[in-house]
């Protein structure tokens, strides 16, 4: 079991959890995950570790809630366990001076972009930052990559927050500003990645990616979270997660993360049913749903 | 015919023996099961091992105990069933065999204690496994295991990974006094006798009655630990005070056939699809959150021949598979699956199609696997395994209808717990070097064995592969010696 040490919403539907692991937070280095477990009929689901405290023996994580775990896990509270959390798993993010260096975060992609910006510029790389999200309500982590970045630009997609439009409007910019350009680190949604990639390609600026493929045991044991690299299969927890963006077929990868979309609407409108009649029945329960709002 | 210089308990004359039919197995009505994940083998009754029993030879030399990996003292064991002191069977298993309930299960009995008994020259061998099976499990029902009181050496040793070599390991030192501490990767104790083997065929239960037994002989077990990435060998052993670990990290990472459309959606490697059904109850989907892909009416293939893909393929025949299909290169003499598994599938219905080989995987245009596409072989001359090379036909190929193919065509190393050992020698494939006779790797106080030595093999040639260990890590641990 694993002590719920802090949990805390950063926006509506992306809570961060302080997790007692003294283990993994010995261990933990920018651009790892870790793979949990709720409770004995869960699933096994990655999440990235946004930080950790070795000294007081914890790992952060950051969850939006999509589907029944991440939704479950988002009703969890300070006290409350996590019955298996196993990490840190896969390779370290490959930290070195470059020069300077774009961070790209999407959405939730930004607290798995934070370690990374924080651990790049502690290595002496110019790190400018661009993070962004739907509305002004999702943008999270500004003040921490602020800390860690020489400049940071928000975009939202409705403009209700710093600038209206997408990360790589603000990428593009830099780029035709003559902007030198070392490397790209792009975590977020898959599209977001894809486009980031897309545009770098064309400029030949070295871009690295964080894939997020469906996983079960997270050691390289069941291959379930193989991805196309420059037309061959690797795994990506142990080969990954983070690849060359130039060479991730997302076509693939989008494919795959859609295998179980029949099963995993029926569990979440099975969970949603549930929950509902046990909102009516206990007082308690409306608490959970207050998380929600 | 030999016999024992000892008085037989057996009333049997040597010729009388010959003349009792190998009794048999009860087993599950194969209609019935092929929709149920319930056990297969039933088990012997008293009476039929007793019947059974009264077959053995006793033989002077027997064979049975040389062929076997850890040693059984096969023919004491079953002069016991005989005079019906089952309990003091089970102690004599014990000796040699920490986990007998399991291995009654899924040993290759056919290839090992089964395969040179004497009585196979004239009739069916002795139930060996079967007999093995029933004092396990009547040991079991009486609750009566002896927890052996040790003096504590005060030595510490970690043992990575509680798969099968693992937990041998961890039951033969504790019971030598030393403290053991077993570390698994993944949430539930056990390896691939809970990921892999699936509950028709070994009930997880079984395994579970092992653990808690190990556990009440004082074995700590420790799991979400992944050995190279949650904590290195290092660590173990100058932080955390190991004087010894033992490295049973098992098969490792699936290996694909390279063919096109393998990235498709349908098409899994069999650890995955068997790791979601066993080890994370897909099927037992919703009430369990791992999904599986439904397979109600669906045409399932399996590739490959061994155990796996049987058991793959089985399990899909449970979940509703319509036609459930073995693909295999070679012909049956070849396939390397248990004779017994090879016949309960026939039974159930799985359609076996050897000389035959998929060359890619077709799609939709969602990606999702529509046929496979095949071609059939012939076989040439024998290569470098011994036996006959197949070889494609040519104009042969053929497209089978599918919705879900699973690749079972063996694991390659996993690479992380030598990546992040310095100096731990590893073989050409990747596999750990480790001395066939003490299981003794390249650094000093580390060991390993199983199929992270030897590649995929059975449950039971990784406990042969844990008792050398065990026997060498105590010889270790007591001069100090390497």
């Amino acid at each position: 079991m694993f002590k719920i040490m802090h949990a805390q919403f950063l926006a509506p539907g992306i809570k961060r959890f302080v997790i007692e692991a003294p283990r993994i937070a010995r261990k933990q280095k920018p651009g790892q995950f870790v793979i949990l477990r709720i409770y004995e009929e869960g699933e096994r689901i990655p999440v990235t570790i946004e930080n950790s405290d070795p000294q007081k023996g914890t790992i952060n994580i950051v969850v939006q809630a999509a589907g029944k775990t991440t939704t479950l896990l988002n009703s969890l509270e300070t006290g409350d366990s996590i019955l298996d959390v196993v990490g840190p798993l896969g390779k370290p993010s490959e930290i070195a001076n470059y020069g300077t260096v774009v961070v790209v975060g999407g959405g939730v992609g930004t607290a798995m972009a934070y370690p990374t910006a924080s651990a790049l510029k502690r290595a002496g790389n110019r790190v400018l930052s661009i993070v962004g999200a739907r509305n002004k309500e999702l943008v999270i982590l500004e003040s921490e990559m602020r800390a860690v970045s020489d400049a940071l630009m928000i975009t939202t997609d409705d403009g209700s927050y710093a600038d209206k439009g997408f990360v790589t409007d603000k990428l593009r910019q830099l780029i035709q500003n003559g902007t030198r350009i070392d490397l790209v680190v792009a975590v977020g949604p898959i599209v977001m990645m894809k486009a980031v990639s897309e545009l770098t390609r064309k400029e030949n600026i070295r871009t690295v990616v964080s894939l997020n493929p469906i996983m079960i045991d997270g050691t390289g044991m069941c291959g379930g979270c193989r991805v196309m690299i420059d037309g061959k299969s690797e795994f990506a927890c142990v080969d990954g997660p983070e690849f060359d963006g130039h060479k991730v077929n997302f076509e693939v990868l989008v494919q795959r993360n859609a295998m179980y979309r029949t099963a995993e609407q029926r569990s979440m409108e099975e969970f949603k049913s549930k929950r509902e009649i046990s909102a009516q029945a206990s007082p308690h329960a409306c608490q959970a749903e207050g998380v929600q709002r | 015919m030999t016999t024992t210089a000892k008085k037989s308990l057996n009333p049997l004359s040597p010729k009388e023996r010959i003349k009792v039919p190998r009794q048999l197995m009860p087993e599950q009505n194969a209609e019935a099961r092929a929709h149920n994940f319930e056990e297969v083998n039933l088990g012997y009754s008293a009476e039929l091992a007793q019947q059974e029993a009264l077959r053995c030879l006793e033989c002077a030399k027997p064979t049975c105990t040389d062929n076997c990996p850890v040693g059984i003292d096969v023919k004491e064991f079953v002069q016991r069933i005989v005079i019906g002191d089952f309990l003091g069977a089970a102690a004599k298993i014990r000796e040699a065999n920490v986990l007998p309930a399991i291995t009654g299960r899924v040993c290759p009995q056919e290839d090992q204690c089964e395969g040179k008994c004497l009585l196979s020259k004239k009739v069916k061998p002795l139930g060996i496994g079967y007999l093995e099976r029933f004092v396990a499990d009547y040991e079991q029902r009486m609750g009566t295991h002896i927890v052996p009181k040790v003096e504590p050496t005060g030595k510490k040793v970690a043992i990575v990974g509680s798969g099968p070599s693992g937990l041998t390991v961890a039951g033969d030192l504790i019971q030598r006094g030393h403290k053991v501490r077993v570390f698994e990767a993944l949430n539930e104790l056990g390896g691939v006798l809970v990921y892999g083997i699936p509950e028709f065929r070994l009930p997880k239960q079984i395994v579970r009655e092992q653990l808690d037994y190990m556990r009440a002989m004082g074995v700590e077990f420790e799991t979400d630990v992944v050995v190279g990435r949650t904590v290195t060998i290092d660590e173990l052993m100058d932080e955390e005070g190991y004087d010894a670990v033992f490295i049973g990290t098992g098969a490792g990472l699936p290996q694909f056939m390279n063919i096109p459309g393998e990235h498709l959606n349908g098409v899994y490697s069999a650890n995955e699809f068997l790791t979601r059904i066993n080890l994370m109850k897909a099927y037992k989907f919703p009430a369990y959150d791992e999904p599986m892909l439904d397979l109600h009416g669906k045409d399932v293939a399996v590739i490959g021949g061994g155990n796996t893909a049987l058991d793959a393929i089985r399990s899909a025949l449970r979940l509703g598979a319509r036609k459930a299909y073995v693909l295999y290169r070679r012909s049956e003499a070849e396939m390397p699956a248990r004779a017994e598994e090879a016949h309960h599938a026939r039974q159930e219905g799985i359609d076996f199609q050897m000389l035959t080989a998929p060359v890619a995987f077709l799609s939709d245009e969602k990606g999702w696997l529509t046929a496979a596409r095949c071609v059939r072989m012939e076989l040439g001359e024998p290569d470098a395994s011994g036996r006959r090379r197949p070889v494609p036909k040519e104009g042969s190929e053929f497209d089978l209808p599918l919705s879900v193919a699973v690749i079972a065509i063996g694991t390659s190393a996993n690479p992380i717990v030598q990546s992040t050992t310095p100096g731990l020698g590893t073989n050409k494939r990747g596999y750990i070097q480790a001395s066939e006779e003490t299981q003794r790797t390249t650094r000093k106080g580390v060991f390993a064995g199983g199929d992270i030595v030897t590649g995929s093999a059975t449950v039971i040639l990784a406990m042969g592969a844990g008792r050398r260990a065990s026997k060498s890590i105590h010889e270790y641990l007591t001069t100090g010696e390497w």
